[in-house]
């Protein structure tokens, strides 16, 4: 097997982190790996060992299904005069992070 | 240079240890840039970084209790190579990469059982270290663990290619477990007797115990 196709061979993998506790899984990047315990592995040595998080989750790239560039304008466009939609006229109280 | 024969018994156990992390450290990153995948390039880096702490403490920790003024880095880079006391396994060349995750599982089982030891050492400083780096060998052996699985149980060709890492390796396995290696009998039995230091026989059962179990788990 040739390094080409050995490359081919191996799916990808999109990575998730939970910076701590409290917070959600955020998406990080995404790296090669022959299976999901794999992935889990080398997303730790990639994306974890400077301390960044806590769980990491991984999901294969392929069961991921995304919104097309071509319906950006009916997608996106109508959310961004509705200024009334953000939540901006409320006093927040200190206590509340991460919102 | 001293020779490391005539250094205080609890030095040249300290040097020794030290020197096995340093030489496989370099040893790992020797596959930098030349993994099989850019991932694994990250996971070796990783681990001859862990490996290398490891040489830090334990040959800075060397140096002061020899008493004559040598750092970490004297100890590391002006010695003659005759001087190194390290074990032949973690010398070996990198080789195919199954050579070289075969010889990260067994030396990283016999290290896990080594430092979980010695984090009960009456030394502190030589506890301290321990209970840090069980830890990082804990995940290192995990890592060999998951490769010699898949290659293993691979394609034909891996399965091939995994049997003969083991079998390069296998020849230099004992040599973790003698007392009588290292130039001479080592480490010191008062050191043994004294609870500091960890007598290598004891580590043979559980060290290999796992690699068995792991090499004898059904496809």
């Amino acid at each position: 097997m040739t390094p080409e196709s050995a490359r081919r061979d191996w799916p990808l993998w999109e990575v998730f982190v939970r910076p701590r506790r409290g917070l959600s899984h955020g998406h990080v990047g995404s790296l090669h790996a022959p299976d999901a315990t794999m992935a889990v592995r080398n997303a730790r040595d990639v994306y974890t060992r400077r301390g960044e998080g806590v769980s990491i989750w991984v999901v294969p790239s392929a069961a991921i299904t995304a919104s097309s560039p071509d319906e950006k304008d009916a997608f996106f466009d109508p959310a961004a005069d509705k200024v009334y939609r953000h939540p901006t006229f409320y006093e927040i109280p200190d206590e509340v992070q991460h919102l | 240079m001293t020779a490391a024969r005539t250094m205080p018994a609890l030095a040249r156990y300290a040097l020794a240890l030290g020197d096995d992390a340093l030489v496989l450290a370099q040893r790992c990153g020797e596959w930098v840039t030349h993994a099989p995948q850019l991932e694994e390039d990250v996971a070796l880096a990783n681990i001859g970084l862990d490996l290398l702490g490891q040489a830090r403490s334990l040959l800075t920790y060397a140096g002061q209790v020899e008493g004559l003024g040598r750092s970490e880095d004297d100890l590391a880079y002006l010695r003659q190579e005759r001087d190194f006391l390290n074990v032949q396994l973690v010398e070996l060349e990198n080789g195919d990469f199954a050579v070289s995750m075969a010889r990260l599982l067994l030396f990283s089982s016999y290290q896990r059982e080594l430092y979980r030891r010695l984090g009960n050492s009456r030394d502190a400083t030589l506890a301290g270290v321990a209970a840090k780096a069980v830890k990082e060998v804990a995940y290192h052996r995990d890592h060999a663990t998951e490769w010699v699985l898949r290659l293993r149980d691979g394609t034909p060709e891996s399965s091939r290619r995994m049997q003969a890492g083991l079998d390069t390796v296998w020849p230099y396995v004992d040599e973790l477990f003698t007392s009588a290696s290292r130039h001479g009998v080592w480490p010191d039995p008062a050191l043994v007797a004294d609870g500091v230091a960890v007598d290598p026989a004891s580590l043979r059962e559980p060290a290999l115990g796992y690699v068995r179990s792991l090499l004898a788990r059904p496809a």
